[in-house]
């Protein structure tokens, strides 16, 4: 099924129908045919891939830059603020710090008036102390009992010694309520110092970042130097919890790096530090519709590639097939022709050595008919002779041999004059009888019985002989392929009054043709015989032949049983 | 009647003289151009016969010189072969016939016959 299909629509030059091998080896149909679905597919597909990619890629710079830019100006404008938000505060311990004497600064009214002063100006001061060289708390004011707290063996004691100012991570306290400190180291007249330190609460810091009105898919958070929370976060975890990133993968040139949480999901975040201070401030987002509409857009425009390519392998296919079935048709038509106007020649050569030979033989041929002529009067008109029979009977027999030979010299000019002839009134059953003459000896070898029969008295028909000639030559000979030795073919010459034309019926009673070849027994190149040296072009010449004459062809046929032809001419040539 | 024969195998024209005068036709022959003006211009002529090709000179060259001296000459022709199409004007008119060598001698003498009767 599926093989027979295959060969429905393989095109016909690969089944490897060569009449003609030279052509074939001249002219490789299949290489052809590959090679032009080849360079027009690459020339098609080729501009479309590079638009495709070009289009991607310009696509995904572009939401790149909508993506990158917000995000990273919200970024830099985000820690400018935090960072103006520390500043304020440690600018305002500084100037306290210079301002105020270390004897007035220890006395716990002066210290706080400061206190009340700073949280009315800033609101989340928590409490605010006084430090000694020694590390001892001598001043403190705030909600717990810290005065005489010694801090010497603390970490950021041993900073602020250093960096004589400090800001630490942020930690819970006794409160559990998140802050951070402050610390800024005065030095006094003497060469002693002092610590001004004071605690603040983180709230006023989330507030910050509560007012960046993000978006439900975006997160904002501070972390320390060591990815510690200072900020709760609204996807990666509390205050003082470590914040993980996986997979980071960063865009180059650009701030904007991509990693995955714990659960696999990928997100987008920007990160930076805020100057002065150990924390850094980090923006998360999830990858926005633009950035999942690239991907369902990277998978639409492959799939219209995909699709666009097999629609162009498809055209390419079907187009180069009929382009090369076409091509191999005309060569084939191309051959044939050659083939035929070779074949024309050899007849018109043969045609015009036949009438030379005719010529000059009809010349001795007259002589002797009348030299003998002139002996049969002479015995005719003499007394002397005019009753020996025998003499007479011998020159009717000179006479009717230069009879027969003058048939055949006659047919032969006749042949040979036809070759190039026009319109002229043509006798249907004399020229069948002609071409009946060419075929004689075979059907008396095979003892084939041919009959002609009338069935009324039939008109001159206008038309061009030698073309009814090639006619009927071709379907009698073909009559005479068909049928088995002592077969019968039969021509019937009818007139149809009502058409005005002459209808020759040729019926033979030979093998016949199968309903499916007889569909195909008008088409050039369909033979059955190709392996007998069939060109398939023998009935399709005659049917063209036909048409040109205004004629109709018909056929009927029973396998076994027989094939007619039927054959319809104007009577009257009619102008094409 | 009298017929004039032109052509140039002389064995032909010679055999077709005779076999004219045993049916009581006068005829005289010529091989070439030359002889066959001669005649005509000494005696008249019913038809004139004529070989399609002779050497150097076709029968219809001949033709119009004959008529050129006899304009009532009527025209037979005789060929080893050749068309018809140069004869059409004058087989219309009646003027002429035309027939295939060898000929049926009954046929030619008919021809001759309904010329003549023309």
């Amino acid at each position: 099924m599926l093989k027979k299909i295959i060969q429905q629509i393989s095109p016909p030059f690969l089944k490897g129908t060569n009449i003609y091998k030279e052509e074939q080896e001249l002219f490789n149909y299949r290489n052809l045919w590959i090679g032009v679905i080849l360079l027009i597919s690459f020339v098609s597909i080729l501009p479309l891939l590079i638009l495709t990619f070009l289009n991607l890629n310009i696509y995904e710079k572009y939401i790149q830059a909508e993506v990158e830019y917000p995000l990273v100006r919200l970024i830099s404008n985000t820690q400018k603020s935090i960072n103006f938000f520390i500043t304020q505060k440690k600018s305002a311990l500084k100037f306290i710090v210079l301002n105020t004497p270390y004897e007035e600064i220890k006395k716990t009214s002066v210290l706080g008036k400061i206190y009340l002063d700073l949280k009315t100006s800033f609101g989340n001061i928590v409490d605010l102390g006084i430090i000694d060289s020694q590390g001892i708390q001598i001043n403190y004011v705030g909600p717990y009992e810290l005065k005489g707290k010694n801090y010497k063996q603390q970490d950021w004691y041993k900073e602020v010694l250093i960096k004589e100012e400090y800001i630490s991570d942020v930690f819970l306290g006794y409160r559990n309520t998140p802050h951070f400190t402050i610390s800024i180291k005065q030095n006094i007249s003497n060469g002693d110092f002092f610590i001004l330190r004071t605690t603040i609460d983180t709230s006023q810091l989330i507030n910050l970042l509560g007012s960046l009105e993000l978006d439900e898919n975006s997160d904002a958070f501070i972390l320390n130097q060591n990815n510690v929370f200072q900020t709760p976060s609204k996807f990666f975890g509390e205050v003082l919890e470590i914040f993980s990133p996986q997979n980071i993968k960063c865009i180059p040139d650009s701030k904007i790096c991509e990693f995955s949480d714990s659960t696999g999901k990928t997100w987008i975040f920007g990160k930076e530090k805020i100057k002065g201070t150990p924390f850094s401030f980090v923006l998360v987002k999830k990858p926005t519709i633009l950035k999942s509409g690239l991907s369902i857009l990277k998978k639409e425009t492959l799939a219209t590639l995909v699709l666009g390519i097999a629609i162009v392998l498809v055209v390419v296919v079907i187009i180069s097939t009929k382009l090369v079935t076409k091509i191999y048709y005309a060569d084939l038509r191309r051959a044939a022709l050659i083939h035929k106007v070779e074949h024309t020649n050899k007849l018109a050569s043969i045609g015009r050595l036949a009438a030379g030979v005719a010529h000059e033989i009809n010349n001795p041929l007259a002589i002797i008919n009348e030299t003998a002529g002139l002996i049969k009067d002479i015995f005719t008109f003499s007394d002397q002779y005019k009753e020996d029979k025998k003499l007479l009977s011998l020159i009717d027999s000179i006479l009717k041999q230069v009879d027969r030979c003058r048939t055949i010299t006659h047919r032969l000019l006749g042949f040979a004059r036809h070759i190039d002839v026009k319109i002229e009134e043509v006798d249907l059953q004399t020229l069948l009888e002609e071409v009946l003459s060419f075929l004689e000896k075979e059907a008396q070898y095979r003892d084939i019985h041919v009959n002609i029969t009338k069935t009324q008295e039939i008109p001159l028909i206008q038309s061009d002989r030698s073309k009814l000639q090639q006619i009927f030559l071709n379907i009698i000979n073909n009559a005479f392929a068909a049928v088995k030795k002592g077969g019968h073919i039969d021509i019937t010459l009818d007139y149809l009054k009502e058409k005005d034309m002459v209808k020759v019926a040729i019926k033979d009673d030979g093998i016949g043709i199968s309903p499916e070849n007889l569909k195909k027994i008008f088409d050039p190149f369909f033979s059955t015989k190709k392996d007998q040296g069939g060109t398939g072009l023998g009935l399709s010449i005659t049917y063209g032949l036909v048409k040109k004459l205004k004629g109709e062809i018909q056929v009927e046929s029973q396998v076994g049983k027989g094939t007619t032809f039927f054959i319809f001419l104007p009577v009257k040539a009619k102008e094409a | 009647m009298r017929v004039l024969l032109v052509d140039d195998e002389q064995e032909l024209v010679e055999a077709l003289v005779e076999r004219l005068k045993f049916r009581g036709i006068e005829a005289d022959f010529a091989t070439t151009k030359e002889t066959a003006l001669k005649l005509i211009q000494e005696k008249k002529y019913d038809v004139a016969v004529l070989d399609m090709k002779m050497p150097k000179i076709s029968g219809l060259e001949i033709m119009e010189e004959l008529k050129k001296i006899q304009p009532k000459l009527k025209i037979g022709f005789l060929t080893g072969h050749g068309s018809k199409e140069d004869l059409k004007e004058c087989s219309l008119k009646g003027g002429c016939f035309y027939l295939v060598k060898p000929v049926d001698f009954e046929d030619f003498f008919n021809k001759l016959k309904e010329l003549e009767e023309k």
